[in-house]
């Protein structure tokens, strides 16, 4: 039998591809097997790597049937589902929880740690306010031994940076 | 400055200078940013995406570094300059397609790029020659704080920088270094290499940009991971991997030295000869023959020509390149008669 695409050497690959549920099957020398594994490698992009992994925070069927979507661009998590990339910065809080298993699983966690830019949104300087706020009375709680306010406090960080993060 | 302005020079991360410069060609760092409160570009509608461009552009005109920059429309370009374009590594495969409201700002010696409305509203790219990712960073580290003192990027204080694509959400950084490995893929010693980098999460690619297949021996490594590390650490995690596998080159280099030194000369001076003396020849071809040269060059066995100019040739001798230099459109044919001819002006000698 001889190669389906150069027609000259002997096929000894035997390929079979299943596109949209049509199966066709390919005989192929080694060399342009080889070739043909560099293209289809090529084609199984990051969206389909992603793709995968947004399994992981794949929704139940109650959350399917109201199919969650971004209040901001309209994306659904579907389509980032399908494509791999999200529509605005919003999307990040409308998928949050689907959001935060994906994140640790491509990053091994998914809190940000480094720079901040030097114009922070007013919504997270409120948040950041607040954290600060907090940590100061901690602070003091904690000079004071009042360890009973402390221990409240600590709570209430620990909420602040565990926003974003659905437990 | 103008586009054409760019033929006759090449940036300054091709000179050859800087830290292991014998196999580091050049260190990256590529920032993502979005401006708050606007759709990705993915999802962003033609007048939001001039919008987009409109905002960013101005916020440029302020800032020093950008003073003697160029901007370019990708809908003003034809498909040489595109192509031109990502032969310098100045811009993806991706920006070049889809062109409406996007946009190339380069600095002056090709030290930074700004792709405007590719997959993030900006993607601010800094190169420097050698191995040298902290003063890469120091540079791309200070623009980003200047573009922040005049643009609201999309930010979070959980989850960092907000991009299309997760993985690169948080610092939204990519550290890479460009690696020139002859010695470790002729001891065949490469994919044991490169698969202990995979192991380590982080990625490997070919010289020629995503998704090519390494030639010329040419591997470029970067760091996978943006959440969970700071800018630093991220950068000195990758730098002491990079500072193993030059090591492990250099041994491998010194290894050929000792066991093949004739085999080694003679493959050296016969790449030489042959990109000194072609009528005719193919981008892969001179991209290996190169290699062999790069290699001679760094042991001192190739004396009569310098680093700078064999990785000019690496960028010179690509299809876009040769028809900018000739100033019209060539056949593949004509490519190859056009490329022997500018190998042979350059180090005929």
């Amino acid at each position: 039998m001889q190669c389906d695409i150069c027609s000259k050497k002997k096929a000894t690959v035997h390929l079979t591809e299943i596109v949209d549920d049509q199966m066709s099957e390919m005989h192929l020398c080694e060399e342009c097997a080889r070739q043909k594994s560099v293209q289809m490698e090529q084609q199984f992009g990051l969206a389909d790597l992603l793709a995968g992994l947004a399994d992981f925070g794949k929704p139940t069927k109650e959350e399917t049937k109201e199919s969650i979507k971004c209040s901001s661009c309209g994306m659904t998590y579907d389509e980032f589902r399908k494509f791999g990339r999200l529509g605005c910065g919003q999307c990040y809080e409308s998928f949050k929880m689907h959001l935060s298993t994906l994140l640790k699983k491509v990053h091994g966690s998914n809190h940000h740690l480094g720079k901040s830019p030097a114009k922070i949104p007013k919504s997270e300087k409120k948040k950041m306010e607040s954290f600060q706020e907090l940590k100061m009375q901690l602070q003091q709680a904690i000079q004071r031994e009042d360890f009973e306010t402390a221990a409240e406090i600590r709570d209430k960080i620990r909420d602040l940076e565990n926003n974003g993060d659905e437990k | 400055m103008k586009l054409d302005d760019f033929i006759y020079n090449t940036g300054q991360w091709l000179k050859g200078r800087g830290a292991f410069s014998n196999i580091v060609m050049s260190s990256r760092v590529r920032l993502a940013r979005n401006l708050a409160e606007k759709p990705f570009p993915n999802k962003a509608r033609k007048k939001e995406l001039n919008e987009i461009l409109a905002t960013v552009v101005s916020a440029t005109e302020h800032i020093e570094f950008f003073k003697k920059s160029i901007l370019l429309k990708i809908n003003e370009l034809d498909n040489v300059d595109k192509q031109f374009l990502i032969e310098r590594h100045l811009m993806s495969h991706e920006h070049a397609s889809n062109p409406e409201g996007k946009a190339l700002i380069v600095s002056e010696e090709e030290v930074l790029s700004v792709m405007v409305n590719e997959e993030d509203h900006l993607r601010l790219q800094v190169m420097q020659s050698g191995f040298n990712l902290n003063e890469t960073w120091e540079i791309a580290n200070t623009i980003d704080d200047a573009l922040s003192q005049k643009l609201d990027f999309a930010y979070s204080l959980h989850w960092g920088y907000l991009t299309a694509c997760p993985t690169n959400t948080g610092t939204a950084m990519r550290g890479s270094v460009m690696l020139h490995l002859p010695a470790l893929v002729m001891t065949r010693q490469i994919n044991k290499v490169m698969a202990a980098i995979s192991k380590l999460n982080f990625a490997s690619r070919g010289f020629y940009g995503e998704g090519t297949q390494a030639s010329g021996n040419f591997y470029q490594i970067s760091n996978q991971v943006s959440m969970g590390h700071t800018e630093q650490d991220a950068l000195q995690n990758i730098s002491g991997l990079i500072r193993q596998v030059i090591e492990q080159e250099e041994q491998a280099r010194q290894a050929l030295l000792v066991q093949n030194k004739l085999m080694l000369e003679d493959k050296i001076f016969r790449s030489y000869g042959t990109l000194k003396n072609a009528h005719i020849i193919s981008s892969q071809e001179t991209v290996e023959l190169l290699s062999m040269v790069r290699l001679g060059v760094d042991l001192d066995i190739v004396k009569d020509v310098d680093r700078n100019s064999i990785n000019e040739l690496f960028i010179m001798i690509q299809p876009a390149h040769l028809q900018k230099i000739e100033g019209k459109k060539l056949s593949a044919a004509e490519r190859d008669t056009k490329r022997a001819s500018l190998i042979r002006e350059k180090i005929g000698g």
